[in-house]
């Protein structure tokens, strides 16, 4: 998708005015921004800045004190998903929204196999036949680079990184329009992380998906996001494109942001 | 009749155990709490069921109790002469003659009618326990109508065992809305949840009551490619004959030696006085 097709399209997500107080402390304030279809935003900014509060504001799973998300449903086009009702919104986040947590246990059913794993989404939305569920299953662990032998074993018997690819494949079964991304490759090793990021890569383009990725991690960011926003004490400091914002930051907290990153 | 108040239980803990079964029936699957009682057993033995049977008795009841189908056996006979001594209601061993039955673990072979009632003891209401252990994450799935989770015991269980290995407490969904567990039943039972009777379940320990009315519509839960089987083992009654009731499996001796019987044994009776005979039937009477 080139971005002339981009313009012209409605934003998938609209989100205006979002703000979260934790009591007098600041969650983060006032953030506005588009996301249209196919279009990979970057969320970036030290521990504390807001923007794990930001993103689960977004994906509903904290009530924000004010403002509004706006998501472009394949029913109804656009929803504000803060004013729909819970099972609407349960609905939402089981089949056209995704969520991919930094920590793979958080994601995942540990106590149930890979295949079991995958096909949760697929049974929650109706899927009843086991044989279909069951070839989605080994072809999405094909797809996350997981051998299909493992497909009967258990979470907890995999790597790291393998749980990450899994929780990858259980959120994206669905063919969801957007995914959040919890830090995806926090805590995992630099060749795995590489190889996680490679993949991500290549199922955001091939399935035209959305998503919206929350990391400190520059490195993350530039490989895999169009634009990018930069957030510091609950405040958006910064948002451009990916590579005009690290090339050349205009705030102070970018400056040494990316100055901060070791050159190896 | 004794000191005791009629079936035990004082009135207003009768009351506000009857407006639970009411509620129960309006919402058929719905696991409605209740203020359990203390009873004089042991949780694990039925006090779901006797709170609901002490409710749902009047004087001029029959009552039947049996427990894995048997009339005999330790938990049927105690709880059929708790209710005999504080209630002095008229017992049974037949199931035609009960008014209301007391069942753990079984629903009787023959046919229930429009004026009885079946009462469950249940020790586990919430179907989505083992996979979810959080109460409260589990009525927001009932209230959400969320059941995908449900299904994928059934995909564990296929992918483990190559077919439903589930063989009682099997999942069903009522009138295509709650997700329910019919208490410890084999699914032998399940088709026979479609009834005439009311059918009514008490879980004293987790202190909760659901109840199905007459007729509603019971669907075990299943893959298309692996549909519910109601099944049983593939023998007739030793001592009666019967192929269609659900059977018992008896080792006789150290030989292997082994007999299979049914496990309604009002229904086996039933049968042996009117001439029917299984394999080993002659040797037994």
């Amino acid at each position: 998708m080139t971005r002339d097709d981009r313009k012209s399209a409605v934003p998938l997500l609209q989100v205006r005015n979002l703000a979260k107080q934790y009591g007098r402390r600041i969650g983060c304030r006032d953030v506005s921004f588009d996301l249209y279809p196919g279009e990979v935003m970057g969320i970036v900014g030290e521990s504390g800045s807001g923007k794990s509060t930001l993103l689960n504001a977004m994906a509903g799973h904290h009530a924000p004190d004010r403002g509004e998300v706006v998501f472009d449903t394949r029913a109804d086009g656009p929803r504000d998903t803060l004013k729909m009702s819970e099972p609407e919104r349960r609905m939402l986040s089981r089949t056209d929204w995704a969520f991919v947590h930094q920590h793979a246990r958080e994601g995942l059913r540990m106590s149930v196999s890979a295949g079991g794993n995958i096909g949760e989404r697929l049974m929650a939305v109706g899927g009843r036949h086991y044989g279909d569920i069951r070839a989605q299953a080994a072809d999405w662990l094909g797809r996350v680079e997981i051998s299909e032998s493992r497909i009967d074993d258990r979470p907890s018997a995999f790597s790291g990184g393998m749980q990450q690819r899994l929780q990858i494949a259980r959120n994206l079964v669905t063919g969801p329009r957007l995914v959040f991304m919890d830090e995806p490759t926090g805590g995992l090793d630099v060749s795995v992380q590489a190889r996680l990021l490679d993949l991500l890569r290549g199922l955001v383009r091939e399935m035209g998906l959305s998503a919206i990725i929350v990391t400190h991690d520059l490195a993350v960011v530039r490989l895999l996001a169009d634009r990018l926003m930069v957030m510091k004490d609950g405040d958006v400091v910064e948002s451009g494109l990916t590579d005009q914002v690290l090339d050349d930051p205009q705030h102070a907290y970018t400056q040494l942001l990316v100055s901060s990153v070791l050159q190896v | 009749m004794s000191d005791y108040n009629f079936a035990y239980l004082d009135e207003q803990t009768k009351r506000m155990i009857r407006r639970a079964i009411l509620k129960g029936l309006a919402v058929p699957g719905y696991q409605v709490p209740f203020a359990s009682r203390e009873m004089p057993m042991p949780y694990g033995w039925g006090t779901g069921g006797v709170q609901v049977s002490a409710a749902t008795l009047t004087p001029d009841d029959t009552l039947k109790v049996i427990d894995q189908g048997a009339d005999d056996t330790t938990n049927a006979v105690s709880i059929r002469k708790f209710f005999e001594r504080t209630a002095g209601v008229a017992t049974t061993e037949e199931t035609a003659q009960a008014s209301v039955i007391q069942t753990r673990h079984r629903i009787p072979e023959a046919e229930l009618s429009e004026d009885q009632i079946l009462v469950y003891q249940v020790p586990i209401p919430e179907p989505l326990r083992f996979l979810e252990p959080r109460e409260t994450e589990t009525r927001k799935m009932h209230a959400l109508e969320e059941y995908g989770l449900m299904h994928v015991k059934l995909y564990e269980d296929i992918s483990q065992h190559g077919d439903i290995a589930t063989s009682y407490a099997y999942p069903v969904k009522v009138e295509d809305r709650y997700v329910m567990d019919p208490s410890p039943i084999p699914k032998f039972d399940n088709p026979k949840l479609e009834m005439a009777a009311i059918q009514l379940f008490g879980a004293g320990r987790e202190q909760r009551i659901y109840a199905l009315p007459p007729y509603t519509r019971v669907v075990s839960l299943d893959f298309e490619d692996f549909p519910f089987e109601a099944t049983k083992a593939e023998h007739p009654c030793d001592l009666c004959g019967a192929e269609d009731s659900y059977l018992d499996e008896v080792i006789l001796d150290d030989a292997g030696n082994r007999m299979f019987v049914c496990s309604d044994t009002d229904y086996c009776r039933s049968r042996r006085d009117v001439g029917h005979t299984g394999r080993l039937g002659e040797q037994a009477a």
